[in-house]
């Protein structure tokens, strides 16, 4: 039986619903020492002094570290980033101290005895003031910093981080074209990952000198290379360790906690220590989701053809860079979102601000863009009294288009939008009119947004697996990618099973990510996994089945050729009849007299990205990644004119996968990523106060989609192969809430008769919106 | 009544087993399960009686551990994931897909275990009161009502 597009049970199921899967969190051992952070009052302000004496007097504390104790700077792009501020914080919730104690009791009692004496700063809480020529400095040493990502260009003297252009096709040209021209503004606020799992982690340095790291992270090996680099110390004496991950939705990219960890064993002889954020600390002192705001101008004739898009984006990347100007770059490398556009002018500037860090989120800043393209697109059907959806068909991306970065389309490095579309038109019921005043007076309305992205990697993102078998035939599997929720550890055994056609019972998948065992994987992100380790794990098998066919053919008496490969066995193509079972050979074969050749199998493959080009620094010329996902995507909602509420009715999404490897998974990913999406469009964000200080950091006034909430899902795949894909597959784990933000503004501003082009959309701004918020009265 | 002051070796029954554990009065019940008796089925999510990650049953009541002295434990039946032995809802998560990362599904788990006990034909509207108390990030939560209402009906709703 073929295992691709089956439903396999996942192979760790039965551990998930004993509460035998052990996460990072559950490391608790009793030789564990307990750190924990003090974190900053104040958004801007410097630290005039601390004194840490009557914590380090207090019951159990071994330790109390402030900036000064290993004063590094971290950051994969700038480096900019104190693990523990030193002269001065940034954002409300930056670590100012930390203390290492016996128990959890002893050290968040000492936290509280910490002093710090703080100065405040003027606070820089928006983009805007960001901008503007009087803002406060965040970074007096903006121009001086350290950038590994050698593309970024920090202007001395302001809170710009970077600036990525794209500059494509003749504006001029465009203009004289369009017929019509469409302006918007759009706002989306910074948010969190919120994964169930808060970050943890558990640093000890050995007597030699290893580090040995254990993490709740999706980057082990990203963890191993900034520990190295930061600390000068060799990458071979560090080992990281990742088990199960409980969620983590790009937030677990960054190393983060680590450092904290590290630094806290070091300062007690290398002990092990654990940290572990409280759901508070995980919210405001870890990083977050980049805020955007757009500026967006389309000009398109009367029969709606797009001739041209200017779009200025800024990325709120908060008080450090952390991931923030990279997708900054994805922003503006995609933004004209899955149409034909073929004059194209985009800036996207990344800013500081006293907000919470940024890191990657689901979508890697795909939604923002997303967000304005398809409000934009919108209110041109509108201007031009055209169908929504009509307009998405005339300009759907093809083959032979090229991208914002001139990089060329091709069927299979995309999809088909136009088949994503109709699938949408019909499993939505577009025909019955998409806004509908139903008897009752409540008015049913759908609104719709296409979709791409692509992974926006670095141009040597890699990938290995390592296979070894069992006496008993069957096989180990061992790769870099972490199990955070996808389920990529059973995706990989498929692909690896369909391969080698034997039963997936027997292949044995390493759940954890050990970084001196398994082979590197780049980071567990950007919906690669499958493609990646995917195309390893086909070149791991044929390179083990060529072993077995080897060995089997001295046996056998035949040539290699001669064989095959199925249920564990190596046999004479001609003659099926004759064959060797793997378990007498995975070992080296013995013969019946008593001589043995060959030796334990050992099976291996490697997969690294192709043919990626930097962005050109003046015209953003480039290829980010090898294929862009796309497709379409709807929600339907009821609207209340009378208390200005509604209900999420229907969420729907058609995507080219380009095969689909575990429907079951898939369509869980995509629900997944919609729920999140509604999540966005209706209630998340960060509300910041007038002085910068985070407001909503716990679960209680930070509000999640609860079971109920949730709208009837409708999951459609369309299947166009990536010609280089493992079976054809493209990446689809994030994609479901890429339009969705942007589908429910539109379904909203057609039911409302308004513009929505912030996020959220609670009830109480569409009443704002709708009567001015005057005449509120008991 | 009781009266407990400083730390002292309680008698709890857990999963049906009798436990010996030194407890401080200011222990909660989740402290006690993880850092004590190596019982991490229960997970802290928020710590704050948000997520329902840390979801037990006392005597056959889902209760947040998180949001409990163990003290107050004191002749009590506790049950905890390690506890559930085949009963449906697990093998119903597995089958409907009702988890990906994990992380919230003991929680979950034990919430509409309790549910099927104590109210075997719960309405949607019962269902939808019982299972707020719980948050799930990776799920749409389709696939939670899935698994909740096969075990409830006996079949599974595809």
């Amino acid at each position: 039986m073929s295992q691709i597009g089956v439903d396999t049970l996942r192979k760790e199921a039965w551990d998930k619903v004993t509460g035998a899967a052990k996460y990072n969190s559950d490391r608790l051992e009793s030789n564990m020492l307990n750190a924990r952070i003090l974190t900053s009052p104040y958004a801007h302000a410097l630290i005039k002094s601390i004194d840490t004496s009557k914590a380090l007097k207090s019951d159990g504390v071994l330790a109390v570290i402030t900036g000064d104790y290993l004063p590094v700077l971290t950051g994969s792009i700038i480096e900019d980033r104190p693990p523990i501020a030193r002269d001065k914080v940034r954002y409300f919730g930056e670590p100012v101290a930390m203390v290492v104690a016996h128990s959890e009791q002893e050290v968040m009692k000492a936290t509280k005895l910490i002093e710090v004496d703080y100065e405040p700063l003027p606070v820089v809480n928006s983009i805007n003031q960001s901008i503007s020529s009087q803002a406060p400095l965040i970074h007096e040493n903006i121009g001086k910093y350290f950038c590994p990502d050698t593309t970024v260009q920090p202007r001395a003297g302001s809170n710009l981080l970077d600036h990525v252009r794209i500059r494509k096709g003749d504006m001029d040209r465009g203009w004289n074209e369009s017929d019509i021209i469409i302006d918007l503004k759009t706002f989306l606020p910074q948010s969190d990952h919120l994964a169930m799992e808060t970050r943890n982690a558990v640093a000890e340095i050995l007597p030699d000198g290893r580090v040995v790291i254990s993490t709740s992270s999706q980057a082990p090996f990203a963890v191993k290379e900034e520990i190295s680099k930061i600390f000068g110390i060799a990458e071979g004496d560090i080992i990281v360790n990742v088990p199960y991950v409980g969620g983590a939705f790009g937030g677990k990219a960054t190393v983060d906690l680590e450092f904290l960890a590290y630094i806290a064993s070091r300062a007690v002889g290398g002990r092990k220590v654990r940290i572990a954020n409280s759901r508070e600390e995980d919210i405001s002192s870890s990083p977050s989701k980049v805020g955007t705001e757009s500026t967006v101008k389309m000009g398109a004739t009367n029969e709606g053809i797009i001739k041209a898009l200017e779009a200025t984006y800024f990325v709120d990347c908060g008080a450090y860079a952390g991931t923030g100007p990279r997708m900054a770059k994805a922003i503006a490398s995609d933004c004209t979102g899955p149409y034909n556009i073929e004059n194209v002018h985009c800036d996207s500037y990344s800013v500081y601000t006293n907000h919470s860090y940024v890191t990657s989120y689901r979508g890697f800043g795909h939604v923002a863009f997303t967000f304005a393209m398809e409000r934009a697109m919108d209110k041109l059907a509108n201007s031009l009294n055209m169908d929504p959806l009509d307009i998405r068909m005339k300009n759907a991306i093809s083959e032979g288009d090229t991208l914002a970065t001139q990089a060329k389309i091709t069927l299979s490095n995309t999809g088909d939008l136009k088949a994503c579309i109709l699938k949408l038109k019909e499993s939505i019921n577009w025909e019955e009119g998409n806004r509908i005043v139903e008897p009752n007076g409540m008015i049913r309305a759908k609104g719709i947004g296409c979709f791409w992205k692509t992974s926006n990697s670095p141009i040597n993102a890699a990938s290995g697996v390592a296979i070894t078998l069992n006496s008993d035939g069957s096989i180990n599997l061992n790769f870099g990618a972490t199990e955070i929720g996808p389920g990529m550890k059973t995706t990989i055994a498929q692909i690896l099973a369909e391969k080698m056609k034997m039963d997936i019972d027997n292949i044995h998948v390493f759940m954890e990510v050990d970084t001196q065992l398994s082979p590197k994987h780049w980071k567990t992100v950007a919906s690669m996994t499958t493609f990646m380790v995917g195309n390893a794990v086909i070149k791991a098998a044929e390179d083990l089945m060529e072993q077995l066919k080897s060995l089997a053919a001295i046996v056998l008496a035949c040539t290699p050729e001669e064989l095959d490969v199925k249920g564990q066995r190596v046999y004479l193509k001609d003659d099926p009849d004759r064959g060797i079972q793997f378990k007498k050979l995975v070992q080296g074969y013995e013969y019946p007299g008593g001589s043995a050749i060959w030796g334990p199998i050992i099976g291996r493959g490697t997969y690294i990205m192709k043919h990626l080009v930097p962005l050109d620094l003046k015209t953003g010329k480039g290829k980010t990644g090898v294929s862009w996902t796309l497709g379409a995507q709807g929600v339907e909602i009821e609207y209340d004119p009378i208390r200005y509420t509604y209900r999420l009715l229907k969420a729907a999404t058609a995507i080219d996968v380009g095969k689909v490897i575990n429907p079951k998974t898939a369509r869980g990913l995509i629900m997944g990523g919609m729920s999140m999406g509604l999540g966005l469009g209706t209630r998340e964000e960060f509300i910041y106060s007038d002085n910068g200080m985070l407001e909503n950091t716990s679960l209680r006034t930070y509000k999640l989609i609860h079971f109920g909430e949730n709208p009837e899902y409708i999951v459609d795949f369309i299947e166009t192969p990536q010609i280089d894909g493992p079976f054809g597959a493209r990446g689809l784990a994030e994609y479901g809430i890429l339009a969705i933000p942007g589908a429910l503004a539109n379904a909203i501003s057609l039911a409302v008769g308004m513009d929505f082009d912030k996020l959220p959309i609670s009830p109480e701004l569409i009443w704002k919106t709708k009567t001015g918020g005057k005449y509120d009265s008991l | 009544m009781i009266k407990i002051a400083k730390a002292t070796v309680l008698n709890l029954h857990i999963n049906g087993e009798y436990r010996e554990v030194l407890v401080k009065p200011s222990d909660t019940l989740l402290y006690t399960l993880r850092n004590l008796l190596g019982l991490t089925g229960a997970k802290p999510g928020c710590e704050n009686g948000d997520c329902g990650a840390c979801t037990v049953l006392i005597d056959n009541r889902p209760i947040k551990s998180c949001l409990i002295l163990t003290v107050e434990t004191i002749g009590k039946r506790i049950l905890t994931i390690e506890g559930l032995k085949d009963v449906p809802i697990q093998k119903s998560f597995v089958e409907n897909w009702g988890f990906q990362c994990g992380y919230c599904t003991s929680g979950f788990l034990m919430v509409c275990h309790s549910l099927a006990q104590i109210h075997p034909n719960a309405n949607d509207h019962t269902i939808e009161e019982w299972l707020q108390s719980n948050l799930c990030r990776c799920t749409g939560y389709e696939e939670i009502e899935n698994a909740i209402k096969s075990i409830l009906t006996g079949t599974v709703r595809t």
